[in-house]
């Protein structure tokens, strides 16, 4: 982790309609952190996410990604700052008519002139990192959930990108393979320098892999709280923090 | 940084690959036939200490020498990079081929055991709808009333106006092409006979059934195929309530009442175009009714809507069963619609044919 900035927001908000999902939210991230977006159900955390990457229009503040200010540029500027960013999405949204190794491939296939030889191996290599390489063959819908988020990682990672965004990488996933994922995740940042921005409200996954983290509330329309997952567990003072780490009714 | 090179010098170890520069997706592209070329003196040692940085595009191509030529040089992250996907690749093995001997045999094996066993799944599906339809038969309250009323709407009322225009349309393009070669015999007037036979006996069925193919049978494919991926229909088997009783019987107890009314309404509105096409050429419209009354016969008529019940039944039963019998993945449900409005058209074109031969035998 370095001082670098890879992401700065300031007082964003976003709206749908006349109903505010969330204002006034600013953070940063720094280059090799695995930061967190957290907060209950509804509160516009994969809404702050979409927003970031430009595909919720905010309402009103600014937020730029590795210097670019998605809002702000233009279609060159935007395509070469989204192949610098890899999405994981809650539901893997791996292509179903696509093989494992196919759907890594994509990304290769449009943004890279290597030849196909190149691309499979890099498809396998990418599998392989994940724990996915005898896999490469299957059709997702051949494969378990957390097989699926793996892949969505891998797809993601097709790049190199220096910044991964994952939507709940946790969701839906058993303790054992939710703490595979957390472990992938920290191996990949620890040893690639990658940033990631973890969109989770697993308290599990958020104190094992969370350097920093934002939480936002439903209530507040914005962000309560920003920190260290550990201090804000043991020290925080606002009762909804309070209550989300030590899982108390609120 | 500096553009990524592949150079080679020999050496007292053999012949040595020097990298340089940045070695990234870019430059793997580059430097890809390059290194091919190099491969082939069969190098001894990679030199990556010029390399300034490495991506993993960088690796796969200086790992493509194999574990048997050494690496020398190159920063501890270049090497990390390396060595991770070294490790990677390692844990994803190249996928066997599959073989392909005989395909063309294979291929047709296929599909000759696939059509079997569509058949038998066809002919599986309609003894579990006459089950469902006698289980039904016996307990009233399982029928689904809501459902059902819902379907009567939503594929009847709502494919009125299309029907109608598709109907009018017919009419006067039939009108139209006929009276081209009758007025050459001074024949106009048997106009009304051939579009009216035509539409009463065959056509008029056929279109509404192509219509409900196409609207219809698609739309339940899709909607029954979307449950089947949710898995909303298993969700129903485990509950205990027949999806048979649930969702096929409504739709096609619809189709089977709704195809008579789209034909007859099919039929009007082409009688009433090829009525326009007449008024048009000459004809009143009391010389245009005088034929139908004396050419047309009840049998026509009835013959027609009865043949579009079977119609209904038929499209009906095809879509729900190909929605019912989807696969996995987004493309499941695509395909199920393609195989209801295909299999429904095949289906009521090959049943006309079946009808005609044995109205002909009949002397309907």
């Amino acid at each position: 982790m370095n001082d670098e900035t890879i992401i700065r927001v300031e007082n964003l908000a976003v709206r749908f309609g006349p109903r505010t999902i969330f204002k006034d939210v600013s953070f940063e991230v720094k280059r090799g952190e695995v930061f967190i977006i957290l907060g209950g159900s509804g509160c516009g955390k994969s809404t702050l996410l979409k927003a970031l990457i430009g595909i919720v229009p905010i309402a009103a503040g600014r937020s730029e990604i590795l210097g670019v200010d998605l809002a702000q540029a233009d279609a060159e500027g935007r395509l070469g700052l989204l192949q610098r960013i890899g999405v994981m999405w809650q539901s893997g949204a791996l292509f179903g008519n696509m093989r494992l190794s196919e759907n890594v491939e994509l990304p290769l296939e449009e943004h890279t002139d290597l030849p196909r030889p190149a691309r499979e191996a890099l498809a396998r290599a990418k599998l392989g990192l994940v724990g996915l390489g005898d896999a490469a063959g299957l059709l997702p819908a051949e494969i378990s959930g957390g097989m699926a988020k793996r892949a969505g990682i891998a797809r993601a990672m097709a790049l190199d990108p220096p910044l991964l965004i994952l939507d709940e990488p946790s969701a839906g996933l058993d303790p054992i393979t939710s703490a595979g994922l957390d472990k992938l995740i920290l191996d990949i940042a620890r040893s690639t320098g990658t940033t990631f921005v973890v969109v989770t409200h697993e308290l599990q996954s958020i104190l094992a892999i969370g350097d920093r983290c934002i939480m936002l509330d439903k209530e507040a329309r914005g962000m309560i709280a920003m920190g260290k997952p550990r201090e804000l567990r043991d020290t925080a003072t606002h009762p909804t923090v309070r209550s989300f780490f030590r899982r108390e009714a609120a | 940084m500096t553009e990524a090179t592949l150079t080679s010098r020999a050496a007292p170890e053999g012949t040595v690959l020097i990298f340089s520069g940045r070695l990234d997706a870019e430059a793997a592209a580059a430097l890809w036939t390059a290194m091919t070329r190099a491969l082939a003196a069969k190098p001894n040692v990679i030199d990556l200490s010029d390399v300034d940085v490495m991506d993993s595009a960088g690796a796969i191509l200086v790992l493509r020498a194999g574990d048997a030529v050494a690496v020398q040089g190159g920063s501890a992250d270049v090497l990390a990079v390396l060595e991770r996907n070294r490790a990677a690749l390692k844990a994803a093995p190249v996928p066997s081929e599959t073989p392909r001997e005989f395909a063309p045999i294979t291929r047709f094996g296929g599909a000759v055991y696939g059509g079997m066993q569509a058949a038998l799944s066809g002919i599986a599906f309609a003894g579990e709808a006459l089950v469902a339809a006698l289980r039904v038969m016996f307990r009233p309250r399982l029928f689904r009333g809501g459902e059902f009323l819902r379907h009567l709407d939503e594929i009847g009322l709502r494919a009125f106006p299309l029907t109608l225009l598709l109907g009018f349309l017919i009419g006067l393009i039939l009108a139209y092409q006929s009276s081209i070669p009758l007025k050459r015999f001074g024949a106009e007037i048997f106009v009304p006979n051939l579009v009216g036979i035509s539409l009463l006996r065959e056509l008029g069925a056929l279109l509404a059934g192509v219509v409900l193919a196409g609207r219809t049978g698609s739309a339940f494919a899709a909607e029954l195929g979307t449950m089947t991926v949710n898995e909303e229909v298993n969700a129903l088997r485990i509950m205990g309530i027949d999806p048979m009783v649930m969702l096929v019987l409504p739709r096609i107890l619809a189709g089977i009442l709704v195809m008579p009314v789209l034909t007859l309404l099919m039929n009007l509105a082409g009688l009433t175009g090829m009525t326009v096409v007449m008024q048009s050429l000459g004809f009143p419209w009391s010389a245009v009714s005088n034929q139908l009354q004396q050419w047309l016969s009840l049998g026509d008529l009835m013959g027609g809507l009865f043949k579009s019940m079977c119609f209904g039944l038929v499209i009906a039963a095809i879509g729900c069963r190909a929605g019912l019998s989807a696969g996995f993945g987004p493309r499941a449900v695509g395909d199920a619609a393609t195989a209801a409005v295909v299999g429904g058209i095949v289906a009521i074109v090959a049943m006309d044919g079946v009808f005609a031969i044995l109205f002909f035998r009949l002397g309907i």
